[in-house]
């Protein structure tokens, strides 16, 4: 760094206020700086807030889809016929229950849905009973693919929600209300664990 | 979809972030997908068509090695245009919280952002000291894969929050159609690895070497890799160095027909190794590995289910093992059988899918990625401090 450079940084020390400028005038500008420091520090803070927001919405709106993905194709394989009468009732009434759950009861009635599934397809046999069937492959791959992208998308939204609970824990955003009326972020809690028939894979 | 990835490590030096991500571009590409890949690299270094140079990255002592990285005014300018002409639907970061491309590019862009976390270090001074500037970057990261599952365990400790586990990929039918050959068959031990990296373990095979030849007179020693070679047999008795083969650095091939023709290969890692991705492809070429338990190493061989593993730095534990397998062609055929099993979830097809599953969930709720600066501030002074709003 140049020696010089060093001389345009504001320093309340460094040098003595210049004579044509009164100590009032040279203190208002300072408080003036200070000011607009603090101003800018405070939007780039509520910028950071509002970004975090807009990944929870998305991170949501990613989540709603991939759990209304996951009950459409378990109702589909619960109507085809492709499974014995007991196993089709329990899935059906599972994957109705978790489509058309309340927002409260929105977590249970998904985790019902998991266990059903569970259940359902916990032997690799019925997994292959599926593929044999005709559009069974197509239907076997979707529901595969769905349990797989739930907990994933659970996933990137709890933590999105957890970033933004971090920062709104801050000081700085509680005494400014920079949150301002946006509801304070909950995390989704379900059981998501997928059926072992069909997701065979490490550590996730 | 149109992806971006951002390489942090310069393109012209060979490590396994960057040979992941050339081998995830490959695939994408071959599944129809537009790739772009950010990558530091020389003027002068032959890229693949898909490779976007960010300029020359600079050697910097950086967590216990010299790294080459990219940072200042002049990479972060580079990433913006990159960002701006791409138009991308995600941005996929490799290693958002060192120092380079990634962080930079964490800080330009807006947007899905998926980012993979691939060392596991314990926690760095740097990084508390860094944490404050870090945070708001990495709370755009929409996404965070992990690895493995210590990978993820240490990033969770470090910066909160959480991550899918998707492990490297390899492929794996490269490995098993590899053939053989003859010289480098019968009663061999193999290694591939930098021969001056101490982390590699190198000097506890060595030390191990003796009782195992004096036990198995026959085998010899294969080592690939490139490094001081009369450095590495200092400490070995002088009868016994010509047990020892080097073979320097090998290509992807011969790497391949090497790990085909071995009868045990060993991976006597130290430390820093976060996934293993060796022993994938030692599996993938069904040779019997064994390994030291390092945690990254215990997951990928399925606790020892696939694979053996002794004692970390301990030269003894590593012979009695070398010698009980040299000794025991059952147990070397039903470790290749597991093994060659037990590999396929790290196949690209299981892997790519994967990847994908999750380009697929965070763009299905946003827009696409843009420069943050774009909208806001065409000169882009505020944003250059992450003072832009967007």
């Amino acid at each position: 760094m140049p020696p010089d450079s060093r001389a345009t940084m504001p320093h309340r020390t460094a040098a003595p206020p210049p004579v044509t400028c009164a100590p009032v005038t040279s203190t208002l500008i300072w408080i003036v700086v200070a000011l607009a420091a603090i101003g800018l520090y405070l939007s780039w803070t509520a910028g950071r807030l509002d970004r975090l927001h807009a990944r929870i919405d998305a991170a949501r709106a990613a989540l709603d889809a991939q759990l209304l993905r996951r009950a459409s194709v378990a109702q589909e394989l619960a109507t085809a016929g492709v499974l014995d009468p007991a196993a089709s009732m329990v899935l059906y009434e599972a994957a109705h229950a978790a489509r058309q759950a309340e927002e409260d009861h929105r977590e249970v009635a998904e985790s019902d849905l998991s266990q059903a599934l569970r259940a359902v397809f916990g032997e690799t046999e019925q997994v292959e009973a599926v593929r044999a069937a005709p559009g069974g492959e197509d239907a076997a791959r979707e529901l595969a693919q769905a349990v797989r992208r739930v907990p994933m998308a659970r996933r990137f939204h709890n933590d999105a929600v957890r970033a933004a609970r971090a920062l709104r824990r801050h000081r700085t955003v509680r005494w400014f209300r920079l949150a301002g009326h946006a509801p304070f972020p909950l995390a989704f809690e379900m059981d998501d664990e997928p059926p072992t028939a069909l997701a065979d894979r490490p550590g996730t | 979809m149109r992806i971006g990835i951002v390489c942090p490590y310069s393109w012209d030096v060979p490590g396994g972030v960057q040979f992941h991500i050339r081998d995830l571009a490959d695939h994408l590409i071959a599944l129809g997908h537009h790739v772009s890949v950010l990558a530091p690299a020389d003027d002068g270094t032959p890229l693949p068509p898909y490779a976007v140079s960010a300029g020359r990255a600079v050697p910097v002592p950086y967590n216990g090695s010299v790294a080459r990285l990219n940072f200042g005014f002049l990479s972060a300018a580079r990433v913006r245009r990159w960002l701006h002409d791409g138009t991308f639907d995600v941005i996929h970061i490799h290693e958002p919280a060192s120092p380079s491309l990634g962080l930079l590019a964490c800080w330009a862009a807006q947007g899905p952002i998926v980012a993979t976390f691939h060392t596991s270090n314990p926690r760095s001074r740097a990084m508390i000291a860094a944490y404050p500037i870090l945070q708001p970057a990495l709370e755009k990261i929409s996404a965070r894969i992990a690895v493995s599952e210590y990978a993820r365990r240490t990033l969770v400790e470090h910066l909160g929050g959480d991550a899918v586990v998707i492990p490297n990929g390899v492929d794996v039918d490269f490995f098993a159609k590899a053939a053989p050959r003859p010289e480098w068959q019968g009663g061999t031990i193999g290694f591939v690895g930098r021969i001056d990296e101490p982390r590699k373990g190198l000097p506890v095979l060595m030390k191990a070497l003796p009782r195992i030849l004096a036990e198995r007179p026959g085998t010899r020693l294969l080592v690939a890799g490139r490094g001081d070679e009369k450095e590495a047999v200092e400490k070995l008795p002088a009868e016994l160095r010509p047990r020892v083969e080097f073979l320097g650095m090998i290509s992807d091939e011969d790497k391949a027909r090497f790990l085909r023709s071995v009868d045990v290969y060993v991976a006597p890692n130290t430390g820093g190794e976060s996934f293993g991705i060796i022993l994938v492809e030692a599996m993938s070429a069904s040779a019997p590995v064994l390994a030291s338990d390092l945690d990254a190493f215990a997951q990928v061989l399925d606790q020892g289910a696939a694979g053996e593993l002794f004692a970390n730095e301990d030269a003894d534990a590593l012979a009695d093992a070398a010698v009980r397998l040299l000794g025991d062609p059952a147990r070397r055929a039903e470790l290749r059988a597991r093994g060659s099993a037990h590999v396929r979830r790290f196949d690209w097809s299981t892997v790519g899918a994967d990847i994908l599953s999750v380009y697929e969930t965070v763009t299905d709720g946003a827009a696409a990625v843009a420069a943050a600066d774009d909208p806001a501030v065409p000169g882009g002074l505020l944003s250059r401090f992450g003072l832009a709003r967007d």
